[in-house]
Protein backbone atom coordinates (compact mmCIF):
# COMPACT_ATOMS: atom_id res chain seq x y z
CA UNK A 1 0.00 0.00 0.00
CA UNK A 2 1.26 3.40 -0.97
CA UNK A 3 2.09 5.56 2.01
CA UNK A 4 2.61 9.29 1.92
CA UNK A 5 3.91 11.77 4.45
CA UNK A 6 1.38 14.01 6.12
CA UNK A 7 0.15 17.01 4.19
CA UNK A 8 1.61 19.55 6.57
CA UNK A 9 5.19 18.38 6.06
CA UNK A 10 5.19 18.28 2.27
CA UNK A 11 6.69 21.09 0.23
CA UNK A 12 4.21 22.89 -1.98
CA UNK A 13 4.68 23.37 -5.72
CA UNK A 14 4.12 26.76 -7.36
CA UNK A 15 0.45 26.05 -8.24
CA UNK A 16 -0.39 24.15 -5.11
CA UNK A 17 -2.37 25.31 -2.16
CA UNK A 18 -3.45 23.85 1.18
CA UNK A 19 -7.12 24.13 2.00
CA UNK A 20 -8.54 23.41 5.39
CA UNK A 21 -11.99 21.82 5.40
CA UNK A 22 -13.71 21.57 8.76
CA UNK A 23 -13.94 20.98 11.66
CA UNK A 24 -16.88 23.37 11.40
CA UNK A 25 -18.17 22.52 7.98
CA UNK A 26 -21.69 21.24 7.30
CA UNK A 27 -20.60 18.57 4.86
CA UNK A 28 -18.11 16.91 7.19
CA UNK A 29 -20.95 15.53 9.33
CA UNK A 30 -19.57 16.64 12.65
CA UNK A 31 -16.12 17.65 13.68
CA UNK A 32 -14.00 16.10 10.97
CA UNK A 33 -11.19 18.24 9.69
CA UNK A 34 -9.62 17.44 6.34
CA UNK A 35 -6.49 19.16 5.13
CA UNK A 36 -6.50 19.14 1.36
CA UNK A 37 -3.48 19.73 -0.80
CA UNK A 38 -4.86 21.16 -4.01
CA UNK A 39 -3.72 21.96 -7.50
CA UNK A 40 -6.42 24.38 -8.58
CA UNK A 41 -9.53 22.53 -7.61
CA UNK A 42 -7.96 19.08 -7.92
CA UNK A 43 -7.06 17.13 -4.78
CA UNK A 44 -3.47 15.93 -4.76
CA UNK A 45 -3.45 14.49 -1.27
CA UNK A 46 -5.28 14.86 1.98
CA UNK A 47 -4.99 14.28 5.66
CA UNK A 48 -7.75 13.69 8.19
CA UNK A 49 -7.40 15.34 11.56
CA UNK A 50 -9.68 13.70 14.09
CA UNK A 51 -10.10 13.48 17.82
CA UNK A 52 -12.15 16.61 18.47
CA UNK A 53 -14.86 14.47 20.00
CA UNK A 54 -12.57 12.13 21.92
CA UNK A 55 -14.08 11.36 25.31
CA UNK A 56 -11.96 8.42 26.34
CA UNK A 57 -14.84 5.95 26.25
CA UNK A 58 -12.50 2.96 26.46
CA UNK A 59 -10.87 4.36 29.59
CA UNK A 60 -14.26 5.11 31.14
CA UNK A 61 -15.15 1.48 30.48
CA UNK A 62 -12.42 0.33 32.84
CA UNK A 63 -13.96 2.24 35.74
CA UNK A 64 -17.61 1.23 35.31
CA UNK A 65 -19.33 -2.06 35.92
CA UNK A 66 -20.48 -4.03 32.91
CA UNK A 67 -24.07 -2.86 33.30
CA UNK A 68 -23.11 0.74 34.01
CA UNK A 69 -21.13 0.99 30.81
CA UNK A 70 -24.02 -0.04 28.54
CA UNK A 71 -25.48 3.48 28.14
CA UNK A 72 -22.08 4.81 27.10
CA UNK A 73 -21.99 2.71 23.94
CA UNK A 74 -25.16 4.45 22.72
CA UNK A 75 -23.10 7.61 22.49
CA UNK A 76 -20.44 6.27 20.16
CA UNK A 77 -22.48 5.91 16.97
CA UNK A 78 -25.30 8.07 18.23
CA UNK A 79 -27.52 7.65 15.19
CA UNK A 80 -27.54 3.87 15.62
CA UNK A 81 -27.67 3.45 19.38
CA UNK A 82 -29.71 0.27 19.27
CA UNK A 83 -27.07 -1.50 17.17
CA UNK A 84 -24.30 -0.41 19.52
CA UNK A 85 -26.25 -1.73 22.46
CA UNK A 86 -26.83 -5.07 20.76
CA UNK A 87 -23.12 -5.52 20.07
CA UNK A 88 -22.11 -4.64 23.60
CA UNK A 89 -24.76 -6.75 25.34
CA UNK A 90 -23.96 -9.78 23.20
CA UNK A 91 -20.24 -9.37 23.80
CA UNK A 92 -20.73 -9.36 27.57
CA UNK A 93 -23.14 -12.28 27.30
CA UNK A 94 -20.49 -14.23 25.42
CA UNK A 95 -17.99 -13.31 28.11
CA UNK A 96 -20.37 -14.58 30.78
CA UNK A 97 -21.25 -17.71 28.81
CA UNK A 98 -24.92 -16.71 28.82
CA UNK A 99 -27.41 -16.38 26.02
CA UNK A 100 -30.49 -14.24 25.66
CA UNK A 101 -33.78 -16.19 25.40
CA UNK A 102 -35.42 -16.50 21.97
CA UNK A 103 -38.06 -13.85 22.54
CA UNK A 104 -35.39 -11.31 23.44
CA UNK A 105 -33.34 -12.25 20.38
CA UNK A 106 -36.33 -11.76 18.11
CA UNK A 107 -37.20 -8.35 19.54
CA UNK A 108 -33.54 -7.37 19.37
CA UNK A 109 -33.40 -8.33 15.71
CA UNK A 110 -36.51 -6.31 14.88
CA UNK A 111 -35.34 -3.19 16.69
CA UNK A 112 -31.82 -3.44 15.29
CA UNK A 113 -33.09 -3.75 11.73
CA UNK A 114 -35.39 -0.77 12.26
CA UNK A 115 -32.34 1.08 13.52
CA UNK A 116 -30.43 0.14 10.40
CA UNK A 117 -33.22 1.61 8.30
CA UNK A 118 -33.24 4.77 10.42
CA UNK A 119 -29.48 5.13 10.14
CA UNK A 120 -29.54 4.60 6.39
CA UNK A 121 -32.36 7.12 6.05
CA UNK A 122 -30.32 9.72 7.88
CA UNK A 123 -27.38 8.89 5.65
CA UNK A 124 -29.48 9.16 2.49
CA UNK A 125 -31.03 12.46 3.47
CA UNK A 126 -27.80 14.17 4.43
CA UNK A 127 -25.80 12.63 1.59
CA UNK A 128 -28.30 13.91 -0.95
CA UNK A 129 -28.40 17.27 0.79
CA UNK A 130 -24.61 17.54 0.59
CA UNK A 131 -24.72 16.90 -3.13
CA UNK A 132 -27.46 19.45 -3.63
CA UNK A 133 -30.74 17.53 -3.64
CA UNK A 134 -32.91 19.25 -1.07
CA UNK A 135 -36.04 17.13 -1.22
CA UNK A 136 -34.98 13.63 -0.08
CA UNK A 137 -33.99 14.75 3.40
CA UNK A 138 -37.58 15.70 4.22
CA UNK A 139 -38.92 12.40 2.98
CA UNK A 140 -36.23 10.46 4.86
CA UNK A 141 -36.91 12.22 8.12
CA UNK A 142 -40.61 11.52 7.72
CA UNK A 143 -39.97 7.75 7.79
CA UNK A 144 -37.20 7.97 10.35
CA UNK A 145 -39.62 9.72 12.65
CA UNK A 146 -41.95 6.71 12.52
CA UNK A 147 -39.11 4.44 13.62
CA UNK A 148 -38.04 6.76 16.41
CA UNK A 149 -41.63 6.84 17.62
CA UNK A 150 -41.57 3.05 17.89
CA UNK A 151 -38.34 3.29 19.90
CA UNK A 152 -39.83 5.96 22.10
CA UNK A 153 -42.90 3.87 22.80
CA UNK A 154 -40.76 0.83 23.48
CA UNK A 155 -38.12 2.26 25.81
CA UNK A 156 -38.85 5.93 26.28
CA UNK A 157 -35.92 7.30 24.29
CA UNK A 158 -35.52 8.16 20.65
CA UNK A 159 -31.82 8.59 20.08
CA UNK A 160 -29.68 7.19 22.88
CA UNK A 161 -32.08 4.41 23.61
CA UNK A 162 -30.31 1.93 25.89
CA UNK A 163 -32.94 -0.48 24.60
CA UNK A 164 -31.30 -3.77 25.60
CA UNK A 165 -29.82 -5.13 28.78
CA UNK A 166 -27.11 -7.70 29.28
CA UNK A 167 -28.89 -11.05 29.24
CA UNK A 168 -31.91 -9.94 27.25
CA UNK A 169 -34.41 -7.12 27.54
CA UNK A 170 -35.66 -4.97 30.36
CA UNK A 171 -38.98 -4.08 28.78
CA UNK A 172 -41.61 -6.36 27.34
CA UNK A 173 -42.96 -5.08 24.02
CA UNK A 174 -45.76 -2.59 24.49
CA UNK A 175 -49.37 -3.23 23.47
CA UNK A 176 -49.63 -2.56 19.77
CA UNK A 177 -45.91 -3.01 19.06
CA UNK A 178 -46.56 -5.53 16.31
CA UNK A 179 -49.23 -3.31 14.74
CA UNK A 180 -46.96 -0.27 14.78
CA UNK A 181 -44.10 -2.15 13.15
CA UNK A 182 -46.41 -3.70 10.57
CA UNK A 183 -47.94 -0.34 9.79
CA UNK A 184 -44.49 1.09 9.23
CA UNK A 185 -43.52 -1.86 7.04
CA UNK A 186 -46.74 -1.64 5.05
CA UNK A 187 -45.85 1.81 3.75
CA UNK A 188 -42.11 1.61 3.76
CA UNK A 189 -41.32 -0.08 0.45
CA UNK A 190 -43.36 2.42 -1.54
CA UNK A 191 -41.48 5.16 0.29
CA UNK A 192 -38.14 3.68 -0.79
CA UNK A 193 -39.51 3.66 -4.32
CA UNK A 194 -40.21 7.36 -3.85
CA UNK A 195 -36.59 8.09 -2.90
CA UNK A 196 -35.34 6.03 -5.78
CA UNK A 197 -37.63 7.88 -8.14
CA UNK A 198 -35.99 11.10 -7.02
CA UNK A 199 -32.42 9.91 -7.29
CA UNK A 200 -31.64 6.61 -8.97
CA UNK A 201 -32.14 7.79 -12.52
CA UNK A 202 -31.66 11.46 -11.85
CA UNK A 203 -29.05 12.74 -14.31
CA UNK A 204 -27.44 15.15 -11.88
CA UNK A 205 -27.28 12.49 -9.17
CA UNK A 206 -25.66 10.03 -11.55
CA UNK A 207 -23.14 12.60 -12.75
CA UNK A 208 -22.19 13.51 -9.21
CA UNK A 209 -21.84 9.94 -7.94
CA UNK A 210 -21.00 7.52 -10.75
CA UNK A 211 -17.26 6.96 -11.06
CA UNK A 212 -16.61 9.15 -8.01
CA UNK A 213 -14.55 7.80 -5.13
CA UNK A 214 -13.80 4.39 -6.60
CA UNK A 215 -12.55 1.75 -4.20
CA UNK A 216 -11.54 -1.61 -5.62
CA UNK A 217 -12.35 -4.80 -3.78
CA UNK A 218 -8.68 -5.54 -3.08
CA UNK A 219 -8.08 -2.07 -1.66
CA UNK A 220 -11.23 -2.25 0.43
CA UNK A 221 -10.04 -5.51 2.01
CA UNK A 222 -6.49 -4.26 2.50
CA UNK A 223 -7.76 -1.09 4.18
CA UNK A 224 -10.12 -3.00 6.45
CA UNK A 225 -13.29 -1.40 5.09
CA UNK A 226 -16.49 -3.08 6.17
CA UNK A 227 -20.22 -2.74 5.84
CA UNK A 228 -21.75 -1.05 2.78
CA UNK A 229 -18.34 0.40 1.84
CA UNK A 230 -16.93 -3.10 1.44
CA UNK A 231 -20.04 -4.48 -0.22
CA UNK A 232 -20.22 -1.53 -2.60
CA UNK A 233 -16.85 -2.71 -3.89
CA UNK A 234 -18.30 -6.11 -4.69
CA UNK A 235 -17.25 -8.17 -1.67
CA UNK A 236 -20.21 -10.22 -0.57
CA UNK A 237 -19.59 -10.28 3.15
CA UNK A 238 -22.02 -9.61 5.93
CA UNK A 239 -21.46 -10.59 9.57
CA UNK A 240 -25.15 -11.42 9.87
CA UNK A 241 -24.35 -14.30 7.51
CA UNK A 242 -20.71 -15.04 8.31
CA UNK A 243 -21.18 -15.24 12.10
CA UNK A 244 -24.92 -15.09 12.74
CA UNK A 245 -25.94 -13.44 16.00
CA UNK A 246 -29.26 -12.47 17.60
CA UNK A 247 -31.85 -14.34 15.48
CA UNK A 248 -30.44 -13.68 12.02
CA UNK A 249 -29.92 -17.35 11.25
CA UNK A 250 -33.72 -17.71 11.22
CA UNK A 251 -34.50 -15.26 8.45
CA UNK A 252 -34.02 -15.05 4.74
CA UNK A 253 -32.33 -12.03 3.28
CA UNK A 254 -29.97 -11.17 0.44
CA UNK A 255 -26.64 -9.41 0.65
CA UNK A 256 -26.64 -6.66 -1.98
CA UNK A 257 -23.27 -5.89 -3.56
CA UNK A 258 -22.01 -3.26 -5.97
CA UNK A 259 -19.83 -3.71 -9.04
CA UNK A 260 -17.64 -0.68 -9.50
CA UNK A 261 -17.08 0.41 -5.93
CA UNK A 262 -18.06 3.99 -6.67
CA UNK A 263 -20.34 6.34 -4.77
CA UNK A 264 -23.32 5.39 -6.93
CA UNK A 265 -22.88 1.69 -6.17
CA UNK A 266 -22.64 2.33 -2.44
CA UNK A 267 -25.87 4.33 -2.78
CA UNK A 268 -27.57 1.40 -4.51
CA UNK A 269 -26.26 -1.06 -1.92
CA UNK A 270 -27.67 0.95 0.98
CA UNK A 271 -31.01 1.37 -0.78
CA UNK A 272 -31.18 -2.40 -1.26
CA UNK A 273 -30.15 -2.96 2.35
CA UNK A 274 -33.14 -0.96 3.53
CA UNK A 275 -35.39 -3.23 1.50
CA UNK A 276 -33.68 -6.30 2.95
CA UNK A 277 -34.01 -4.96 6.49
CA UNK A 278 -37.69 -4.46 5.80
CA UNK A 279 -37.85 -8.09 4.69
CA UNK A 280 -36.19 -9.29 7.90
CA UNK A 281 -38.48 -7.21 10.08
CA UNK A 282 -41.56 -8.58 8.34
CA UNK A 283 -40.40 -12.17 8.85
CA UNK A 284 -39.49 -11.56 12.47
CA UNK A 285 -42.59 -9.64 13.54
CA UNK A 286 -44.88 -12.54 12.65
CA UNK A 287 -42.86 -15.14 14.49
CA UNK A 288 -41.86 -13.59 17.83
CA UNK A 289 -41.78 -16.57 20.20
CA UNK A 290 -43.33 -16.29 23.63
CA UNK A 291 -41.36 -16.85 26.80
CA UNK A 292 -39.03 -14.98 29.12
CA UNK A 293 -37.30 -11.83 27.88
CA UNK A 294 -34.14 -12.07 29.97
CA UNK A 295 -31.73 -14.82 30.94
CA UNK A 296 -30.93 -15.42 34.59
CA UNK A 297 -27.52 -13.95 34.97
CA UNK A 298 -27.72 -12.40 38.42
CA UNK A 299 -27.56 -8.80 39.51
CA UNK A 300 -23.79 -8.56 39.97
CA UNK A 301 -21.95 -9.46 36.80
CA UNK A 302 -18.56 -11.05 37.34
CA UNK A 303 -17.50 -12.71 34.11
CA UNK A 304 -14.89 -15.42 34.59
CA UNK A 305 -11.37 -14.32 33.60
CA UNK A 306 -10.79 -14.43 29.89
CA UNK A 307 -11.45 -12.39 26.81
CA UNK A 308 -13.88 -12.17 23.97
CA UNK A 309 -14.18 -10.41 20.63
CA UNK A 310 -17.70 -10.06 19.37
CA UNK A 311 -18.75 -8.06 16.37
CA UNK A 312 -22.01 -7.26 14.68
CA UNK A 313 -22.98 -5.85 11.32
CA UNK A 314 -23.83 -2.31 12.40
CA UNK A 315 -25.30 0.07 9.81
CA UNK A 316 -21.81 1.51 9.25
CA UNK A 317 -19.89 -1.75 9.12
CA UNK A 318 -18.21 -4.16 11.50
CA UNK A 319 -18.72 -2.96 15.04
CA UNK A 320 -16.65 -5.08 17.40
CA UNK A 321 -16.17 -5.21 21.14
CA UNK A 322 -13.04 -6.77 22.56
CA UNK A 323 -13.44 -7.20 26.30
CA UNK A 324 -10.88 -8.61 28.72
CA UNK A 325 -12.17 -9.73 32.09
CA UNK A 326 -10.02 -10.25 35.18
CA UNK A 327 -12.92 -11.78 37.09
CA UNK A 328 -13.98 -8.54 38.76
CA UNK A 329 -17.13 -6.50 38.23
CA UNK A 330 -15.44 -4.10 35.82
CA UNK A 331 -13.82 -4.83 32.47
CA UNK A 332 -10.04 -4.93 32.63
CA UNK A 333 -9.89 -3.66 29.10
CA UNK A 334 -12.71 -2.66 26.82
CA UNK A 335 -11.95 -2.00 23.21
CA UNK A 336 -14.48 -0.77 20.68
CA UNK A 337 -13.64 -1.54 17.07
CA UNK A 338 -15.33 1.36 15.34
CA UNK A 339 -16.40 0.86 11.72
CA UNK A 340 -16.40 4.61 11.01
CA UNK A 341 -12.81 5.07 12.16
CA UNK A 342 -11.49 2.29 9.96
CA UNK A 343 -13.66 3.25 6.98
CA UNK A 344 -12.59 6.89 7.19
CA UNK A 345 -9.02 5.81 6.60
CA UNK A 346 -9.74 5.09 2.93
CA UNK A 347 -10.88 8.67 2.33
CA UNK A 348 -7.43 9.88 1.27
CA UNK A 349 -7.11 7.11 -1.28
CA UNK A 350 -10.58 7.71 -2.67
CA UNK A 351 -10.43 11.47 -3.16
CA UNK A 352 -7.04 11.78 -4.86
CA UNK A 353 -7.46 13.32 -8.28
CA UNK A 354 -11.04 14.40 -7.63
CA UNK A 355 -12.46 17.90 -7.23
CA UNK A 356 -13.38 19.55 -3.94
CA UNK A 357 -17.09 19.09 -4.63
CA UNK A 358 -16.45 15.35 -4.94
CA UNK A 359 -14.76 15.29 -1.55
CA UNK A 360 -18.11 16.25 -0.08
CA UNK A 361 -19.77 13.37 -1.96
CA UNK A 362 -17.14 10.87 -0.81
CA UNK A 363 -17.33 11.91 2.86
CA UNK A 364 -21.07 11.43 2.58
CA UNK A 365 -20.82 8.02 0.97
CA UNK A 366 -18.51 6.70 3.69
CA UNK A 367 -21.29 7.36 6.20
CA UNK A 368 -19.17 8.22 9.20
CA UNK A 369 -20.26 9.38 12.61
CA UNK A 370 -17.62 11.33 14.43
CA UNK A 371 -18.80 10.21 17.83
CA UNK A 372 -17.68 6.76 16.80
CA UNK A 373 -14.51 7.83 15.01
CA UNK A 374 -13.23 9.70 18.05
CA UNK A 375 -14.93 7.74 20.82
CA UNK B 1 -31.11 3.25 41.40
CA UNK B 2 -33.61 4.82 43.78
CA UNK B 3 -36.32 2.51 42.52
CA UNK B 4 -34.24 -0.59 43.08
CA UNK B 5 -33.44 0.39 46.63
CA UNK B 6 -37.07 0.97 47.35
CA UNK B 7 -38.12 -2.35 45.91
CA UNK B 8 -35.63 -4.49 47.77
CA UNK B 9 -37.11 -4.36 51.29
CA UNK B 10 -40.56 -5.10 49.86
CA UNK B 11 -39.38 -8.17 48.03
CA UNK B 12 -37.41 -9.79 50.83
CA UNK B 13 -40.18 -10.71 53.28
CA UNK B 14 -42.40 -12.03 50.50
CA UNK B 15 -42.35 -15.83 50.39
CA UNK B 16 -42.32 -16.03 46.58
CA UNK B 17 -38.56 -16.72 46.05
CA UNK B 18 -38.65 -19.92 48.11
CA UNK B 19 -41.86 -21.04 46.45
CA UNK B 20 -40.42 -20.32 43.05
CA UNK B 21 -37.38 -22.45 43.70
CA UNK B 22 -39.52 -25.45 44.50
CA UNK B 23 -41.90 -24.93 41.64
CA UNK B 24 -39.25 -24.23 39.00
CA UNK B 25 -36.58 -26.92 38.89
CA UNK B 26 -35.09 -26.05 35.46
CA UNK B 27 -32.75 -23.48 36.97
CA UNK B 28 -29.41 -25.11 36.11
CA UNK B 29 -29.79 -24.91 32.30
CA UNK B 30 -30.43 -21.17 32.59
CA UNK B 31 -26.94 -20.74 34.06
CA UNK B 32 -24.44 -22.80 32.10
CA UNK B 33 -20.97 -23.54 33.38
CA UNK B 34 -18.62 -20.56 33.10
CA UNK B 35 -16.47 -20.68 29.97
CA UNK B 36 -12.89 -21.78 30.46
CA UNK B 37 -9.93 -21.30 28.14
CA UNK B 38 -8.55 -24.60 26.89
CA UNK B 39 -5.44 -25.47 24.87
CA UNK B 40 -5.86 -25.37 21.13
CA UNK B 41 -4.24 -27.75 18.68
CA UNK B 42 -5.36 -27.75 15.08
CA UNK B 43 -3.85 -27.92 11.59
CA UNK B 44 -3.13 -24.21 11.45
CA UNK B 45 -1.34 -24.14 14.79
CA UNK B 46 0.72 -27.19 13.81
CA UNK B 47 1.75 -25.56 10.54
CA UNK B 48 2.71 -22.40 12.41
CA UNK B 49 4.75 -24.34 14.96
CA UNK B 50 6.51 -26.32 12.25
CA UNK B 51 7.50 -23.14 10.44
CA UNK B 52 8.29 -20.77 13.29
CA UNK B 53 9.00 -23.27 16.13
CA UNK B 54 9.74 -21.37 19.34
CA UNK B 55 8.36 -18.05 18.12
CA UNK B 56 4.87 -19.51 18.47
CA UNK B 57 3.87 -19.60 22.10
CA UNK B 58 0.79 -20.89 23.78
CA UNK B 59 -2.34 -21.46 21.68
CA UNK B 60 -5.70 -21.40 23.43
CA UNK B 61 -9.37 -21.60 22.66
CA UNK B 62 -11.27 -19.12 24.80
CA UNK B 63 -15.04 -18.89 24.31
CA UNK B 64 -14.63 -20.71 20.99
CA UNK B 65 -12.13 -18.10 19.81
CA UNK B 66 -8.63 -19.07 18.70
CA UNK B 67 -5.76 -17.17 20.31
CA UNK B 68 -2.07 -17.61 19.53
CA UNK B 69 0.83 -16.01 21.35
CA UNK B 70 3.60 -14.85 19.00
CA UNK B 71 7.00 -13.63 20.13
CA UNK B 72 7.94 -10.18 18.80
CA UNK B 73 11.21 -11.46 17.29
CA UNK B 74 9.46 -13.17 14.37
CA UNK B 75 6.16 -11.34 14.57
CA UNK B 76 6.45 -9.75 11.15
CA UNK B 77 7.33 -13.07 9.46
CA UNK B 78 4.38 -14.78 11.12
CA UNK B 79 2.05 -12.00 9.97
CA UNK B 80 3.38 -12.15 6.44
CA UNK B 81 2.93 -15.92 6.36
CA UNK B 82 -0.60 -15.71 7.77
CA UNK B 83 -1.60 -13.07 5.26
CA UNK B 84 -0.15 -14.61 2.12
CA UNK B 85 -0.20 -18.39 2.75
CA UNK B 86 -3.08 -18.80 5.16
CA UNK B 87 -5.21 -16.09 3.54
CA UNK B 88 -5.85 -14.01 6.65
CA UNK B 89 -6.23 -11.02 4.39
CA UNK B 90 -8.38 -8.83 6.64
CA UNK B 91 -6.98 -7.13 9.72
CA UNK B 92 -10.11 -6.52 11.74
CA UNK B 93 -8.57 -4.82 14.71
CA UNK B 94 -5.28 -3.96 16.30
CA UNK B 95 -5.07 -2.90 19.90
CA UNK B 96 -3.23 -3.56 23.15
CA UNK B 97 -3.79 -4.51 26.77
CA UNK B 98 -1.69 -3.16 29.60
CA UNK B 99 -0.93 -5.88 32.16
CA UNK B 100 0.62 -3.46 34.61
CA UNK B 101 3.01 -5.24 36.95
CA UNK B 102 3.68 -8.17 34.62
CA UNK B 103 7.24 -8.70 33.42
CA UNK B 104 6.22 -8.29 29.77
CA UNK B 105 3.90 -5.44 30.40
CA UNK B 106 1.86 -5.14 27.19
CA UNK B 107 -0.01 -7.53 24.98
CA UNK B 108 -0.41 -6.35 21.42
CA UNK B 109 -3.65 -7.80 20.07
CA UNK B 110 -4.37 -8.44 16.40
CA UNK B 111 -7.73 -9.75 15.29
CA UNK B 112 -7.38 -11.34 11.88
CA UNK B 113 -10.07 -12.61 9.59
CA UNK B 114 -9.92 -14.81 6.53
CA UNK B 115 -12.64 -14.35 3.92
CA UNK B 116 -11.90 -17.63 2.18
CA UNK B 117 -12.02 -19.74 5.36
CA UNK B 118 -14.55 -17.55 7.25
CA UNK B 119 -12.31 -17.87 10.24
CA UNK B 120 -10.97 -15.51 12.85
CA UNK B 121 -7.61 -15.69 14.59
CA UNK B 122 -6.28 -13.55 17.39
CA UNK B 123 -2.56 -12.91 17.74
CA UNK B 124 -1.08 -11.81 21.03
CA UNK B 125 2.38 -10.32 21.11
CA UNK B 126 3.88 -9.83 24.57
CA UNK B 127 5.94 -6.62 24.73
CA UNK B 128 8.25 -5.40 27.47
CA UNK B 129 8.72 -1.89 28.90
CA UNK B 130 10.77 -0.69 25.92
CA UNK B 131 7.56 -1.21 23.86
CA UNK B 132 9.10 -1.50 20.43
CA UNK B 133 7.33 -3.63 17.90
CA UNK B 134 7.60 -3.99 14.12
CA UNK B 135 4.81 -2.29 12.21
CA UNK B 136 2.41 -4.34 10.10
CA UNK B 137 1.21 -1.30 8.14
CA UNK B 138 3.08 -2.63 5.12
CA UNK B 139 1.03 -5.83 5.17
CA UNK B 140 -2.42 -4.51 6.00
CA UNK B 141 -3.19 -0.88 5.20
CA UNK B 142 -5.71 -0.87 8.05
CA UNK B 143 -2.86 -0.97 10.52
CA UNK B 144 -1.77 2.57 9.68
CA UNK B 145 -4.35 4.37 11.80
CA UNK B 146 -4.85 1.52 14.23
CA UNK B 147 -1.16 1.55 15.11
CA UNK B 148 -1.26 5.31 15.46
CA UNK B 149 -4.11 4.96 17.89
CA UNK B 150 -2.25 2.25 19.77
CA UNK B 151 0.82 4.49 20.00
CA UNK B 152 -1.38 7.35 21.15
CA UNK B 153 -3.12 5.37 23.87
CA UNK B 154 -0.37 2.98 25.02
CA UNK B 155 2.90 4.46 23.85
CA UNK B 156 3.85 1.37 21.88
CA UNK B 157 6.35 2.37 19.18
CA UNK B 158 5.85 0.65 15.84
CA UNK B 159 9.17 0.45 14.03
CA UNK B 160 8.80 1.03 10.31
CA UNK B 161 5.44 2.80 10.54
CA UNK B 162 5.19 5.44 7.78
CA UNK B 163 3.76 8.23 9.91
CA UNK B 164 3.70 7.46 13.62
CA UNK B 165 2.00 10.43 15.29
CA UNK B 166 -0.77 10.85 17.79
CA UNK B 167 -4.18 10.54 16.17
CA UNK B 168 -6.97 11.14 18.68
CA UNK B 169 -5.16 13.31 21.22
CA UNK B 170 -3.49 16.64 20.47
CA UNK B 171 0.19 16.58 19.54
CA UNK B 172 1.37 18.16 22.78
CA UNK B 173 -0.34 15.62 25.01
CA UNK B 174 1.75 14.02 27.74
CA UNK B 175 1.42 10.37 28.62
CA UNK B 176 -0.65 7.55 27.21
CA UNK B 177 -4.15 7.37 28.69
CA UNK B 178 -4.94 3.67 28.39
CA UNK B 179 -1.91 2.69 30.43
CA UNK B 180 -2.96 1.56 33.87
CA UNK B 181 -0.59 3.97 35.64
CA UNK B 182 -1.82 7.03 33.75
CA UNK B 183 -2.96 9.78 36.09
CA UNK B 184 -5.45 12.20 34.59
CA UNK B 185 -5.55 14.40 37.71
CA UNK B 186 -1.82 15.08 37.67
CA UNK B 187 -2.05 16.09 34.05
CA UNK B 188 -4.91 18.48 34.80
CA UNK B 189 -2.96 20.15 37.61
CA UNK B 190 0.10 20.57 35.39
CA UNK B 191 -1.98 22.06 32.59
CA UNK B 192 -3.72 24.54 34.88
CA UNK B 193 -0.40 25.62 36.40
CA UNK B 194 1.22 26.10 33.03
CA UNK B 195 -1.64 27.79 31.19
CA UNK B 196 -3.51 29.66 33.90
CA UNK B 197 -0.62 30.30 36.29
CA UNK B 198 -2.58 29.18 39.38
CA UNK B 199 -2.59 26.19 41.67
CA UNK B 200 -5.27 23.76 40.59
CA UNK B 201 -8.50 23.83 42.48
CA UNK B 202 -8.82 20.05 42.30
Amino acid sequence: MEQTPSVSTTILGADEVILNMGPQHPSTHGVLRVKLKLDGEKVISSECIIGYLHRGVEKIGETRTYAQFAPYVDRTDYVAAVSNGLGYCEAVEKLLGAEAPPRARWVRTILTELQRIASHLLWLGTHALDIGAMTPVFYCFREREEILKIFEKYCGARLTTHAFRIGGLLYETYDGFEEDVKKFCHDFLSRVDEYEELLTENRIWIQRTRGVGILTADDAIAMGASGPVLRGSGVKWDIRRAFPYAAYDQFEFDIPVGENGDTYDRYLVRMQEMRQSHRIVLQAIDSIPSGPIAARIGKVLKPPPGEVYHSIEAPKGELGYYIVSDGSTQPYRLRIRPPSFVNLQVLDQMIRGLLIADVVAVIGTLDIVLGEVDR
Amino acid sequence: MADEQQKKPEQKPAPTPAGEQKAAPPKPPARPAPPKPEPLDNELIRRLRARFSEAIGEATLDRKQAIVVVQPSRFLDVCDYLRTEEKFDFLTDLTAVDWYGREKRFDLILNLYSFSHNQRLRLKVPLGEDTHCPSVAGLWGTANWLERECFDMFGIVFDGHPDLRRILLPDGWKGHPLRKDYDILQQDVAWVKENLGIESGQ
